[in-house]
């Protein structure tokens, strides 16, 4: 207010000292100079506040970038323990078979608690030793069985193998463990970070690349866990969606467009349309348990259900990107195909779909990238059963990316916050492509007409 | 695997008639089109809709009742005793639908489920075998009459635009059947609801605490069912995301509608659009881990006593995800202000920001509120956020620095895991769900109206 007050108060300051005098207004007497520097001060101030509105806001991006980030970039790399395995031909194949059945049932396990006796001999009591046997993950038996199984000339002989470490170890390894805070509040104790130290002098500790992330489904240990089976759930959801709610949206709006007469009925649809695009995602998940798995009986936790609940949530951002795009396609085009002799269906699948596409294609993958990223209905259909198996196809069980990370977000393991950051950074990479790709179209296809 | 195989057999059945339709017009015609009413294309794709339309049809209906159709075989088979109860009838069901996926060698139940599990599996088997030959038959059937149908005077054309027409017409009617659905599915378990607990008692009771005894012998409080808490908990961090996105969203599209030169707003306002694209879960995984943690820290330098789980983190948080929704509303509104309006007030020589605050602002501002009441609604309705940041407790207050529950949240916690679907703790999701969709609901519908209004005012 006080700005405009005091533009008036200069108006009024001018009127009566023209009043008084009979003379012009003069602008350079002080009261009114004073008055424009203060109305301009204001002007900044209030440029500033927008400026700072704007600061805000990109540093709230910056910190969550920033933040998970930091906290996800050491997942992609695992901790390794170098040991001298020996393949003791007693314990793998006692017979001498060869036979992969035979070597596949054999406790490789057993081998690798044997080797880290071995590196450690003064360590004799059972609970030390079962400490001892945390430094090496629980999964590194599979890695050598696999290793035997490919080479089973191994057997017999004594090689030093790199060894996926556990997870507390790589914890302590990334740093995330402070050796010098109190022995009581810290995951290891000080024997324990002896037994590291002594391997890292051997130069026998390593971080490595951690493919297995990428490739392997969900586990319990934070080692072990992977996004390859959230990765594989999403594809089955989102291709269940995409084939349910792309060509219903096209036509829906392909006849809201050109065909519906202005009746009671297309105005009800267009109501819905709107209004649905605003409902909470968390009613379609009741929509979805209400009439999927109670009145249908759809198989829980699977792909196809959460594709049909995402498909409705879906389809009004299909429906309202294809009408833009239709409705930006000139008459004349439509006139000239019509003039030709083209009945309306013609006119339409012939000229007017073709020259949209590249706009309906926009706005289905917008749509796609939003329900990527959706989470809450999943979880009312059943989608975050803790699931190990890649899904073979869309009726297996199976989780999806978002609700893999909301997962791991409730673990209270510190090593899944890295891999919940990692997971994230992954979804993000993808969001990131797919809205990358609806701009380049975008900006390909765009036409002045 | 077998649904999609289904599916691919339809389509290549489809394309098959589509050939042979078109082959015989083509036949018919004696080589010169012009003796056929519609090009041959045309006999084709009517050959072929009357193939799959009749299938997929077929399909769908199947799916729907198959599940139920099938469970109230089994039901009715089963012993009185089991059938009676319902708590040992959805055991009872769960351990025949194990039983007949072949995982149930560990369960330790009676014969009559053992047997019901086969049965079961039989059925199933039986079902799916059935739903091909009913397709089939109904895939040949359409093709066959359609078929023997062609000829030069067949309006292959009018006929393929009129099924066309109707099958536009039933996508669009989707967009209505899913509002249907919402509501029926909502009101119907709401209803349940009610008929045990009170309305009055659940709108405006004021405790809330629905851990309620499963079964008959467990030791549990008696559950009670008041949703205030749960409002004001929502309300709460709702008005405090509002805090944070109207300034920062107003300000920053008055910024780069006015003061921006094209530069920076290339850069900003997709940067801004970011924040808008990031999933919620990633919202609520910062909220919790790197928010929460940082208020409680610094409140504890303060001496302020901030819970982990605090209203603040969850809603400051809620408000950065809804910056670039009430940005890009406001920003909608105030560029459709008359230019007459501004020149006008330049021309009185009012400043730019004296021309915004007192011109371009009161004159957008039922627009704004319209933005700002979309906002409020999106912040109701958040999930992911509000699950992951705030908490399960319902305590009734209004201060931010401690635990809230939202309606959202319970709802979460009340379906997530195993559920009996005839407590009043499961259904009571559905009556929160049902108070969630109508306020979300009223209020879009008033603020497109506010702004619907607005926009005719100036057109």
């Amino acid at each position: 207010m006080t700005d405009m007050a005091s533009l008036m108060e200069d108006r009024a300051a001018a009127k009566v000292i023209s009043d008084k005098m009979h003379k012009p207004v003069d602008w350079d007497s002080p009261k009114i100079a004073r008055n424009i520097k203060k109305r301009y001060a204001a002007e900044r101030r209030f440029k500033i506040y927008g400026l700072s509105a704007i600061g805000v806001a990109l540093l709230a991006l910056f910190v969550l970038g920033f933040s998970i980030v930091s906290k996800g970039y050491s997942a992609f790399f695992q901790t390794y323990i170098q040991l001298e395995v020996h393949f003791d031909p007693a314990e793998i194949d006692p017979d001498r078979t060869g036979d992969p059945a035979v070597i596949g049932k054999a406790n490789f396990d057993g081998l690798i608690k044997q080797s880290l006796r071995e590196r450690f001999p003064e360590v004799t009591s059972r609970r030390d030793r079962r400490d001892l046997y945390g430094i090496v993950s629980g999964g590194a038996s599979y890695d050598l069985r696999e290793r035997v199984m490919e080479n089973p000339n191994l057997i017999g002989q004594t090689r030093k193998i790199w060894l996926i470490s556990g997870d507390d170890f790589d914890m302590l390894n990334k740093g995330y463990i402070d050796a010098e805070v109190d022995e009581s509040s810290r995951r290891l104790n000080d024997q324990e970070i002896g037994w590291y130290n002594a391997l890292v002098e051997d130069g026998a500790v390593e971080k490595q690349f951690h493919a297995r992330f990428f490739t392997s489904g969900d586990s319990r240990e934070p080692e072990l866990a992977g996004i390859w089976g959230a990765a594989v759930g999403s594809f089955y959801t989102l291709l269940v969606t995409l084939a349910l709610s792309f060509p219903i949206g096209v036509l829906a709006a392909v006849y809201l467009e050109e065909f519906a007469p202005k009746n009671r009925f297309t105005t009800i649809v267009e109501v819905n349309i709107n209004n649905l695009a605003a409902v909470p995602s968390i009613v379609f998940g009741l929509l979805g348990l209400e009439v999927y798995l109670n009145v249908m009986h759809l198989p829980r936790s699977a792909p196809v259900v959460g594709g049909l609940t995402l498909a409705l949530m879906t389809l009004p951002t299909i429906i309202i990107a294809s009408r833009a795009a239709i409705k930006a396609v000139p008459p004349s085009i439509r006139q000239a195909a019509l003039g030709l002799g083209a009945s309306p269906v013609q006119t339409v699948t012939h000229h007017v779909l073709p020259l949209a596409m590249p706009g309906i294609l926009t706005g289905t993958i917008i749509g796609m990238a939003q329900a990527l990223g959706e989470t809450a209905p999943l979880l009312m259909i059943g989608m975050v059963a803790f699931i190990v198996d890649i899904p073979g196809g869309a009726l297996d069980p199976a989780t999806v990316l978002p609700v893999q990370i909301y997962l791991w977000a409730d673990s209270p393991e510190r090593a899944f916050v890295e891999k919940t950051s990692a997971a994230i950074m992954v979804l993000l990479a993808f969001l990131i492509l797919m809205n990358g790709l609806a701009v380049y179209l975008r900006k390909k296809f765009e036409r002045k007409w | 695997m077998s649904l999609s195989f289904l599916l691919l057999a339809v389509a290549a059945l489809c394309a098959l008639s589509f050939y042979f339709g078109r082959q015989r017009a083509v036949a018919l015609s004696g080589g010169r089109y012009s003796n056929l009413h519609s090009l041959p294309a045309h006999y084709g794709t009517y050959v072929a809709l009357w193939c799959g339309l009749p299938a997929l049809l077929l399909l769908f209906v199947w799916h729907t009742f198959q599940g139920s159709v099938i469970e109230a075989m089994i039901i009715a088979d089963l012993p009185a005793e089991i059938t009676s109860d319902s708590g040992q009838l959805s055991l009872a069901l769960n351990s025949i639908s194990l039983i007949a996926a072949g995982n149930g060698q560990h369960l330790t139940v009676s014969p009559e489920v053992v047997d019901a599990g086969r049965r079961l599996a039989n059925l199933q088997s039986i079902a799916n075998a059935a739903l091909i030959v009913v397709m089939l038959c109904g895939a040949v059937i359409g093709v066959s009459l359609s078929y023997r149908k062609i000829s030069p005077e067949l309006r292959a054309r009018n006929n393929v635009e009129r099924i066309s027409r109707w099958v536009m017409i039933a996508c669009s009617a989707i967009a209505i059947l899913s509002t249907v659905g919402i509501v029926f599915s909502l009101l119907f378990e709401a209803l349940h609801f009610f008929s045990k607990i009170n309305p009055l008692e659940f709108l405006f009771g004021l405790e809330w605490s629905p851990q309620t005894a499963i079964r008959a012998d467990q030791v549990a409080s008696e559950g009670a069912f008041g949703a205030i808490p749960l409002f004001v908990g929502t309300l709460l961090i709702t008005v405090i995301a509002m805090c944070v996105a109207v300034p920062v969203g107003l300000f920053s599209a008055i910024y780069m509608g006015e003061y921006a030169s094209p530069k920076f707003r290339a850069v900003a306002k997709p940067a801004l659009e970011i924040l808008a694209g990031v999933p919620t879960v990633v919202y609520g995984f910062f909220a919790a881990l790197t928010v929460a943690p940082f208020l409680r820290n610094n409140g504890a330098i303060l001496g302020l006593d901030v819970s982990s789980e605090s209203a603040l983190a969850a809603g400051l948080v809620m408000g950065v995800m809804i910056i670039p929704f009430v940005s890009s509303l406001s920003d909608d509104v105030m560029s459709q202000v008359p230019k007459s309006l501004r020149d006008g007030s330049y021309g009185l020589g009012a400043t730019k920001s004296e021309t915004i605050r007192h011109v371009i602002f009161p004159a957008a501002l039922p627009g704004i509120v319209g933005a700002v009441l979309l906002a409020v609604s999106r912040a109701i309705g958040e999930t992911m956020i509000v699950v992951m940041a705030a908490g399960l407790a319902a305590n009734m207050t209004v201060n931010p620095l401690q635990a809230v529950t939202t309606v959202t949240v319970q709802i979460v916690t009340l379906l997530v895991g195993d559920q009996e679907f005839d407590s009043a703790k499961t259904l009571s999701a559905f009556a929160l769900g049902l108070v969630l969709f109508l306020v979300t609901l009223g209020l879009n519908v008033f603020a497109l109206k506010v702004v619907q209004k607005y926009r005719e005012k100036y057109d």
